[in-house]
């Protein structure tokens, strides 16, 4: 039996399609379209139900040392509440997941994909080391995100917390709308925005709340659809698409997460390796010269040669333009490179580009 | 799901309007809905002459590209080009604005194989 978000009767009421997505059954998109809440989004502001993602705690004398030893971020540069964008790979520098690191005052918390949770929590006790104990509490947290320009105007509504001087990957523990929760700048859009975490029950009067405070800014539900799409104008990766147990931080452009420096973590001596022989292929973002939506595994060409294959693709509404993400072997993996995109048997021109897609995001 | 009374229906989820000896064609509004924001169509121009079930274009959306079959033979002698130029009116107005393309029918028997609101309504039933 699929999972339901303690929002899921809201969303019904706003009309939502619901599909199963990573054993939930969640919101794709609402009556207006992923187009409309895609727009909604960057012009003023969106709701999102993301309570499907998973949240790991890690508590105990050595957490900083196991977060270390798992993730190839370096979390002993994290302060106090705050956030970092960081992974976890196998020995073999393939991907388990990309995360969040959250180190709140008695533990730190691990911000997991949902179609993840349950191998992430199984690959973290099976290389659990010294003092800590970890808890998947995931079933009981219920995580909202307000996402676009006016993100803080409505949040500032519901909170004491001087959010003008929050910055972007910052939380605070917190009461919003009266309601005790943690309150990080953080988002998957580009836009400036926050994600709100707390208990289950307290969920549906949260949602409620937001939406009621954001009246003002046309604030509106948005589906799981519209945060492909908003991602993906951003360049963030999605897993399961961009990245997975085949590919490796370096391809895929985050090497500014992977600290080859740190001692040791798990992965590292592979990473290191692929890194001075040399990585041969790139993770690339690409516009259709052509007409056409590019999708997951379609082939990339080069002078009639097979070179690589998309990760990701659609038709973005804010840049109107057909784009997609890739690997390709280098050097195509250079801006201004023509390629094409073997689209249902036709070659459809197309073209290598700097990230991001969308360049006039609001996020901090 | 709405499932106008006055129309014909395919398996590939398109209706069919008939007027004297032209048929219009377009995606049923749960086509629309299963594909998500629609966003380019290409169709063979007017002029092509098909059989029934052959593919005389197709349809790009946020969630699935589809083929688009003929559901009678004939010659397409118009393409609605507000959605040429305005795809998202399919997801809109399916059965009204969003009609696709206009055809002239060789043998308005085949009309007779064609699924009642009914039958089409049973399909997507079994289907979602």
């Amino acid at each position: 039996m699929p999972k339901k978000t303690a929002i899921y009767d809201e969303h019904v009421k706003f009309g939502a399609k619901i599909v199963e997505f990573a054993g939930f059954l969640m919101p794709i998109q609402y009556k207006n379209g992923i187009f409309s809440e895609v727009k909604r989004v960057r012009e003023t502001v969106g709701l999102f139900d993301v309570s499907h993602m998973g949240e790991v705690e890690i508590r105990g004398k050595d957490a900083l040392e196991f977060i270390n030893y798992i993730t190839i971020n370096d979390a002993s540069k994290l302060e106090q509440f705050q956030v970092q964008y960081s992974a976890m790979c196998y020995e073999d520098g393939g991907i388990v997941d990309d995360l969040l690191v959250y180190k709140l005052p008695d533990k730190y918390i691990l911000i997991v994909n949902a179609s993840n949770t349950d191998k992430d929590f199984d690959w973290i006790l099976k290389n659990k080391r010294g003092e800590v104990e970890i808890n998947n509490i995931s079933d009981t947290i219920t995580q909202l995100a307000i996402q676009g320009p006016d993100a803080e105007k409505v949040v500032q509504k519901l909170t004491d917390v001087d959010l003008s001087v929050m910055e972007f990957y910052w939380a605070t523990v917190t009461k919003v709308s009266a309601i005790d929760c943690i309150l990080s700048r953080t988002g998957y859009t580009g836009e400036d925005g926050f994600e709100i975490y707390v208990k289950n029950e307290s969920g549906r009067k949260l949602w409620n709340d937001i939406l009621n405070a954001g009246g003002e800014f046309k604030i509106e539900p948005v589906g799981l659809g519209a945060r492909d799409l908003l991602r993906l104008e951003m360049k963030y990766c999605l897993y399961g698409n961009d990245i997975d147990k085949l590919t490796t931080p370096l391809e895929a452009g985050l090497s500014w997460i992977t600290k080859l420096d740190k001692e040791n973590f798990i992965g590292k001596v592979a990473l290191l390796k692929q890194k001075e022989e040399g990585i041969k292929r790139r993770l690339i973002c690409f516009e259709m010269i052509e007409k056409g939506i590019p999708r997951h595994s379609y082939e990339i060409i080069k002078d009639g040669k097979n070179i690589g294959f998309v990760t990701s693709g659609n038709f973005s509404p804010s840049v109107n333009k057909f784009i997609g993400l890739g690997y390709v072997e280098k050097p195509f993996h250079k801006s201004g490179n023509e390629i094409s995109i073997d689209i249902r048997g036709t070659q459809k021109k197309a073209v290598v580009v700097k990230p991001p897609f969308y360049k006039n995001a609001s996020h901090k | 799901m709405n499932i106008p009374d006055n129309l014909k229906y395919t398996k590939d989820h398109e209706w069919v309007r008939v007027e004297g000896e032209f048929v219009f064609e377009g995606l049923t509004d749960y086509a629309q809905s299963q594909l998500a924001d629609i966003v380019t169509f290409e169709l063979k121009p007017v002029g092509s002459k098909f059989k029934k079930n052959d593919i005389f274009g197709s349809v790009e959306a946020v969630k699935a590209v589809v083929d688009l079959y003929m559901a009678v033979g004939g010659e397409i002698v118009e393409v609605n080009e507000k959605v040429m130029n305005t795809p998202e009116i399919v997801n809109s107005d399916p059965y009204g604005e969003g009609w696709i393309v206009k055809a002239k029918m060789d043998d308005a028997d085949e009309l007779n194989e064609l699924l009642s609101p009914d039958d089409y309504k049973k399909l997507i039933e079994e289907q979602s």
